[in-house]
């Protein structure tokens, strides 16, 4: 079994903390794959490093067999790592069609187009000549997916795509994560809101202080244990 | 009569001054690079031109022709292998370097050419005019420069609207970070930024000194003129950048017309009036994002 995306042994500091520490994870085709954990625990951290925004201390992140850890983020996303970073970092000064058109620069071949993207969200074609920064935050966020999707990557990073956003508007952007990943991508996500982490991946991994504490399928996991791996107060013997 | 001439003549020169201001807007906007030694790009352009011209006889559109791709390709190694450089240890190593840039460039071409003024022989059209009444004429080189000055700005704004890269440059312009996570190197559009800055700044050196003359000691007051066009504009819009121009032009051209002493002046207190009145400029920004 090789998956899609292997992250090995990952360290990286930020300023002084170490912000991860020997953190490993897969992501196979198809599958999504949740990291929760509290504020700080190094959920963006791993993603940057992922996207290859941030240098590892020590580590590597590894594509379907090809290491990617010495390459920066444009030559990542040119083979197939995507992120849709925290706070959706939009281009506030060009308009909804201009960001998804960015998207494409240096897109792979593969099913997403303007096209599919407006299919998926199909507000997007009425407004496509607005400003980008005239969106509300769940708009703004739909963009900055569908920005992601264009480049048709094998891995789509989302970071923390609920921060700041109406439950109601979460859950319009997390119901197209089932024809992603219906394409064959693997999705990397780290979210706080756990229950909804929960209900939608595959697989889970709890962060605590920059290591997995807890790994599972959702199924598998006690509210009890991710409890504890969460806050990390009573360590389970082992 | 005279005053309208005076305004006029302030147009066609406005229209010179922004196609060398857009490359100053164009680095700013994108890098927050403030090219100090714009103006002595523009001046070493000439320079180089004169002595091709020189050398070969070639007239002066071959010699724009041969220049303004060959400064371009200059721009983009110069920022590749010395802004970008600068550029990640904050924002005041950029500077410091295209001030010593400055100082290199000025000393190099007295040591070369003296400090003797040149200018560049334009042929026929140099002495050609349409005369519109007894005391008005326009120099068909001063239409022309206006006109390539409108064709550039525009054909600018267009690729920054419509090409792909273009629109790569406002991205990064807007979030640098952002643009390499959708595949842009930021290293290249820097490049691509700087090179039409060059690109620009030579076609305008080879103006200057086709419509009057050139010394290597005229990059710093040609730098204040653009800046002055930009500010005046509106940072970040490229037909801000030309209204700013003329508004510059015709506030010269106009004192100068009253005396000729005031012509430096009135335009830098329109600057200042500006600066005072509507710090946004006239224009503010629109298609390139500062």
């Amino acid at each position: 079994m090789s998956a899609l995306l292997e992250v090995r042994g990952l360290s990286v500091r930020r300023g002084q903390l170490l912000a991860l520490r020997d953190l490993s994870l897969a992501v196979e085709a198809g599958r999504v794959v949740a990291v929760i954990g509290a504020n700080g625990a190094g959920k963006s951290t791993l993603l940057e490093a992922v996207a290859g925004l941030l240098r590892p201390e020590r580590g590597g992140v590894v594509l379907d067999g090809t290491e990617v850890t010495a390459l920066p983020a444009h030559r990542r996303l040119r083979l197939g790592i995507a992120l849709v970073p925290e706070g959706r970092r939009l281009f506030p000064s060009l308009s909804v069609r201009e960001n998804l058109l960015t998207g494409q620069y240096r897109r792979r071949p593969g099913p997403w187009d303007l096209p599919a993207v407006y299919a998926l969200f199909p507000w997007m074609a009425d407004r496509a000549a607005q400003r980008a920064s005239a969106l509300s935050g769940g708009e703004q966020q739909a963009v900055a997916l569908g920005r992601a999707l264009l480049a048709n990557p094998r891995v789509l990073l989302l970071d923390e795509l609920s921060l700041g956003l109406a439950p109601a508007v979460v859950a319009t952007v997390y119901r197209t994560l089932p024809q992603v990943v219906a394409q064959g991508t693997g999705v990397l996500l780290v979210e706080q809101d756990v229950s909804l982490a929960l209900r939608r991946a595959d697989e889970v991994h709890c962060l605590l202080e920059g290591r997995v504490e807890l790994s599972g399928s959702p199924a598998d996991l006690s509210a009890r244990q991710i409890e504890t791996a969460y806050f990390g107060i009573r360590r389970e013997s082992a | 009569m005279i005053w309208v001439d005076a305004v006029l003549q302030g147009v066609l020169v406005g229209g010179l001054y922004a196609l060398f201001a857009c490359g100053l807007s164009l680095m700013f906007g994108v890098m927050r690079i403030v090219n100090l030694a714009h103006g002595d790009f523009a001046v070493l352009a000439a320079f180089l031109a004169y002595s091709l011209i020189s050398a070969s006889g070639v007239n002066l559109l071959y010699a724009a022709l041969l220049t303004v791709p060959v400064f371009a390709g200059f721009g983009y190694l110069v920022q590749r292998g010395l802004l970008n450089r600068a550029i990640s240890s904050g924002p005041l190593p950029p500077l410091l370097a295209t001030f010593g840039l400055s100082v290199v460039i000025q000393n190099s071409l007295l040591q070369g050419y003296t400090a003797d003024s040149r200018a560049l022989d334009p042929g026929r059209i140099g002495t050609a005019s349409l005369r519109l009444s007894g005391q008005i004429s326009l120099s068909y080189l001063e239409l022309l420069i206006l006109g390539l000055a409108v064709l550039v700005l525009g054909g600018l704004e267009l690729y920054l609207r419509r090409n792909r890269t273009g629109r790569m440059l406002r991205a990064a312009a807007d979030d640098r970070d952002a643009a390499s996570l959708v595949g842009g190197d930021p290293r290249h559009l820097y490049g691509v930024a700087t090179a039409i800055a060059f690109g620009t700044l030579a076609l305008a050196g080879l103006l200057f000194a086709a419509r009057s003359s050139v010394a290597p000691s005229s990059g710093p007051s040609e730098l204040l003129f653009g800046f002055e066009a930009v500010v005046i504009g509106g940072l970040g819009s490229l037909w801000g950048t030309l209204l700013g121009g003329i508004a510059l032009g015709i506030a010269q051209n106009v004192a100068g017309q009253a005396d000729p002493a005031y012509t430096l002046l009135a335009g830098h207190l329109l600057f200042l009036l500006v600066l005072i009145l509507r710090p946004e400029g006239l224009l503010p920004r629109r298609s390139v994002t500062a």
